[in-house]
């Protein structure tokens, strides 16, 4: 805390906000206002987690029938994606701190076309679903073409009631989710500006650790969710 | 002050003589990766196993373990004060905490749903 | 007397009210004393409007068939009463108004952890703030400021709803960064030499309310946000006609919610623990136990949310858990209230109107807390549910505690926040008004409730005409007590004597800095010793204020 930026209070450094006696002070607090964040982040998806619990364990058959409509294949496709973007955001905060600018860009190049790669899966599976009238809530009308595709030992049971209520805790949670990842495009797209311009170094790195572990909370929800929708 | 200790330290085994920040070392980030895809690929396995209501728990537990390793090294908790830890540790617990109340609570009341519900039937 | 003179002189400071000039210098500031007074005053502008909706209510309650407002009007009226004070008065009140204001100042520190992000949570409360006046432009919300399903979420519900669920999300994510700045700055911007144990006791509590506003308010926003959707696209999560279970979002909305009673009422204890010190000129009797108590009421708040829902369906077990665990929160709250009394014992008390305000809420808090117990407790609970032995009993905590502590306050900081004194007559008689005229509407609600009236009808059996007769005459005198106060604070900005640095002998160190401070608060980083030892402090004079000894501990 009490280590001083080189040069004292002469040499100020560029980055240094007014309220802060050093980098080092000004780092600590916007880590632990990023944690916190995260915190809070955690408690949003919380509740809808619980909606998740609440149908799962009191209508356990929605889940088994609805379960078959998705396609885990593209669910582990972009599992593997999001694990690889999340490498490259940690390994970009490491290029951030050992100050290498090339790596640095790159990294945060990869992570923001992994991201995208993430969303064009998604785009994919949503109008699928859209098309055949896999909905949410009250306007779930599945079309023939895709009642039929499902697996024999299925397509035998009744189609249970308010099965759109399946599909209402997939689209929120996925998409909600799906949010979260088009605003780290838009936090990496800023990133690789600021980068490119040699903001970033051993000394002033805050920016790029601060998204990085948004990125890697994104990325834990979502090991979560492929489990939950795509496997189980 | 614990978070300033613990910066500290992690900044003397990090060997840095200067102020420098604490880096990942390359072997840690592509481990966890690494164990990241082999978790992501049991999953899958177990899944493609009729295990009954295990499949939930093992899904889950792999998740959870996942989460954790992800936690631990890409977001360095493991490195970070104690105070970080323990904000992350205390939302997850108030997360799970709202999921076991609720949802004991629901399965709980089903049955005088039900019960509601064939009464209202009847009446009808 | 000389060296008093030079210790008492002011230097020449610029305050922070004169640094920057014009509109755009306030609205776009991120200087934390001009972001709380900003948050002062339109906390006080929804504190006016609940206010004057609490009349027609009482008004139209004078006789048993009402008949003042419709009865469609008056339930629109009682539910933007209730979701104006609660969601725009009683919650960010202390902690976002008061908090910003001194929070910062009792660490010596410049400004918060995250001032940009601090313009932007006062942003998003005033957008949060105009949508629900835009309810009222839109023909209002009939549900009550709990918003259930199935009732509020049907297909005939206009856009009233929308807007209050709007509201509501965005007031709440305003409430999450101010959390999450506090907690920040608390953590990271402490002085040299300032330990966690050395912290004013009011910053503890806004420590204890920023761990419930990051941890509670995000499942508030997810429940508004839900029931929006479930509105317009019919989710089938709520409603019982897709499919839904109303039931669930009485559970969101009370994991937030019941948490939220102590986002109101930690930072009020805070501020008593403040007051009760420095004008019993005594240190604080069991300085821990007051900081702990207020982490253990936030952390055992979040287990008690059921005890809203006895009668609404939930099961049988989960009602007598909840009910235990309610109990459990009325330790800690003990704790505190034995701990102040302490310190007032044998202390040589000064009744200013800060400490008058803190003595009414002994009174009131005391008997908020006890007949929590009632509702607390499953088997009284059940006959007592929905009736105005509810309507009373949360008004002395939420409304009768909550804001004699915030008066207390704000008539403590008033001479930090203006540089001016405000008038000690005009402050004892409102205080005292403030006092009467609570226990006089509230008490005869106790009484009706015991009887069986029930709360939320604009009508009444003629038998409880006495009781609301008595209640109507006893709002009014509140009114006029807080009319009295605003009349005598906004007074002293005209004619108030100027206030020396510390006016009250406190030894915190927002007062060391000058009233009122610099934008950058502190002319030299001010040393800090502990908040409440008042050793080698002494009064020069009514107008210079206090000053510690030379030579004097810290």
């Amino acid at each position: 805390m009490t280590s001083r930026p080189g040069g004292g209070e002469a040499a100020r450094p560029r980055f240094l906000a007014e309220h802060f006696e050093s980098l080092e002070a000004q780092l600590e607090t916007s880590t632990t206002g990023i944690w916190l964040f995260i915190a809070s982040e955690v408690l949003f998806f919380g509740a809808l987690f619980t909606a998740y619990g609440v149908w799962r364990a009191n209508h356990h058959q929605l889940f088994h029938y609805a379960q078959h409509f998705l396609d885990w294949r593209l669910g582990a496709l972009n599992t593997l994606v999001l694990i690889t973007s999340s490498l490259s955001a940690a390994w970009s905060v490491r290029c951030a701190q050992l100050g290498r600018k090339s790596g640095l860009t790159a990294t945060l190049g990869l992570t923001l076309a992994l991201a995208g790669v993430f969303l064009v899966v998604k785009y994919f599976e949503y109008s699928h679903k859209l098309h055949n009238g896999l909905t949410w809530g009250a306007s779930f009308h599945p079309s023939p073409e895709v009642l039929l595709s499902l697996p024999e030992a299925i397509r035998a049971l009744p189609v249970p009631e308010h099965l759109g209520t399946f599909f209402t805790l997939y689209y929120l949670m996925t998409g909600l989710h799906g949010i979260h990842v088009l605003v780290g495009m838009g936090l990496f797209l800023w990133l690789i500006r600021r980068a490119r311009r040699g903001d970033f170094g051993p000394g002033y790195y805050g920016p790029v650790d601060a998204v990085a572990l948004y990125w890697h909370l994104v990325d834990t929800i979502w090991i979560f969710l492929f489990p939950l929708f795509y496997l189980v | 002050m614990t978070d300033s200790a613990a910066h500290a330290s992690v900044q003397a085994a990090s060997g840095h003589a200067a102020p420098g920040p604490h880096a990942l070392p390359v072997r840690v980030l592509l481990g966890t990766a690494l164990a990241l895809f082999a978790l992501t690929a049991v999953t899958v396995a177990i899944s493609r196993a009729d295990l009954g209501a295990w499949n939930a728990v093992a899904a889950l537990g792999i998740a959870a373990a996942k989460a954790s390793l992800v936690a631990l090294f890409f977001m360095h908790l493991k490195y970070q004060g104690r105070f970080k830890a323990v904000v992350f540790v205390a939302s997850v617990v108030f997360a799970v905490l709202l999921v076991a109340f609720v949802v004991f609570d629901t399965t709980q009341y089903q049955a005088d749903v039900r019960a509601a519900a064939r009464a209202g039937a009847a009446r009808r | 007397m000389s060296t008093d003179a030079a210790a008492v002189a002011e230097p020449a400071v610029e305050s922070y009210l004169r640094g920057g000039r014009g509109l755009r210098s306030w609205l776009m500031t991120i200087d934390h004393k001009r972001i709380g007074l900003m948050y002062l005053g339109l906390i006080a502008f929804a504190l006016f409007l609940g206010g004057v909706f609490a009349m027609v209510l009482r008004m139209n309650l004078w006789r048993p068939a009402g008949g003042l407002v419709s009865n469609d009007t008056y339930n629109k009226l009682f539910t933007l009463h209730g979701a104006v004070m609660v969601f725009l008065f009683v919650i960010p009140g202390i902690p976002a108004a008061l908090g910003n204001f001194v929070l910062p100042l009792q660490l010596g520190a410049k400004d918060v952890a995250f001032p940009r992000v601090n313009l932007l949570s006062f942003w998003l409360f005033a957008l949060g703030s105009a949508l629900f006046v835009a309810t009222l432009v839109v023909g209002g919300v009939d549900t009550g400021w709990t918003l259930y399903p199935p009732y509020s979420l049907e297909g005939a519900r206009g856009l009233g709803i929308l807007l209050a669920l709007c509201g509501v999300f965005v007031a709440g994510f305003s409430s999450i960064l101010t959390g999450l700045n506090f907690i920040a700055t608390i953590h990271t911007m402490r002085p040299p030499g300032m330990g966690w144990f050395d912290l004013p006791l009011f910053l503890w509590a806004l420590y204890a309310t920023a761990i419930i506003q990051i941890v509670a308010t995000p499942v508030l926003g997810i429940t508004v946000a839900l029931g929006f959707m479930e509105r317009l696209f019919h989710l089938g999560l709520f409603m019982p006609e897709y499919g839904g279970d109303p039931v669930l979002f009485q559970h969101f909305f009370w994991f937030y919610s019941h948490p939220a009673v102590y986002i109101m009422i930690l930072p009020a204890m805070g501020i008593v623990s403040e007051v009760v010190s420095v004008f019993s000129r005594k240190p604080i009797f069991g300085y821990r136990f007051i900081a702990m108590s207020s982490i253990a009421i936030a952390v055992i708040g979040f287990f008690v949310w059921g005890h809203h829902m006895f009668v609404s369906g939930q099961s049988k077990w989960a009602s007598v858990a909840f009910s235990f665990l309610t109990m459990l929160v009325a330790v800690p709250s003990a704790i505190k209230t034995f701990n102040w009394l302490a310190t007032m014992y044998k202390g040589a008390i000064v009744l200013k109107t800060p400490m008058i305000y803190v003595l009414a809420f002994f009174a009131i808090f005391g008997v908020g807390g006890l007949t929590g117990l009632f509702l607390g407790s499953l088997a009284t609970d059940v006959p007592l549910h929905d009736t105005y032995f509810v309507v009373a009993h949360f008004h002395f905590v939420m409304v009768g505690a909550v804001l004699t502590a915030f008066m207390a306050g704000l008539h403590y900081w008033w001479p930090k926040m203006t540089g001016r004194m405000y008038s000690e007559t005009a402050g004892r008689i409102s205080a005292i008004l403030v006092l009467v005229g609570f226990n006089v509407a509230f008490i005869p609600q106790f009484l009706a409730g015991v009887a069986g009236m029930p709360r939320r009808y604009a009508t009444y059996a003629a038998a409880f005409q006495t009781q609301n007769r008595v209640s109507t005459v006893g709002a009014f005198v509140l009114a006029a007590g807080l009319l009295l106060a605003a009349w005598g604070l906004l007074a002293s900005l005209a004619r108030g004597r100027r206030a020396p640095r510390n006016p009250w002998g406190a030894a915190s160190l927002e007062w060391s800095a000058a009233s009122p401070p610099s934008a950058h608060n502190f002319e030299r980083t001010p040393v800090a010793g502990h908040p409440y030892d008042f050793t080698g402090l002494r009064q020069v004079s009514e107008e210079a204020g206090w000053v510690r000894a030379a030579g004097a501990a810290p």
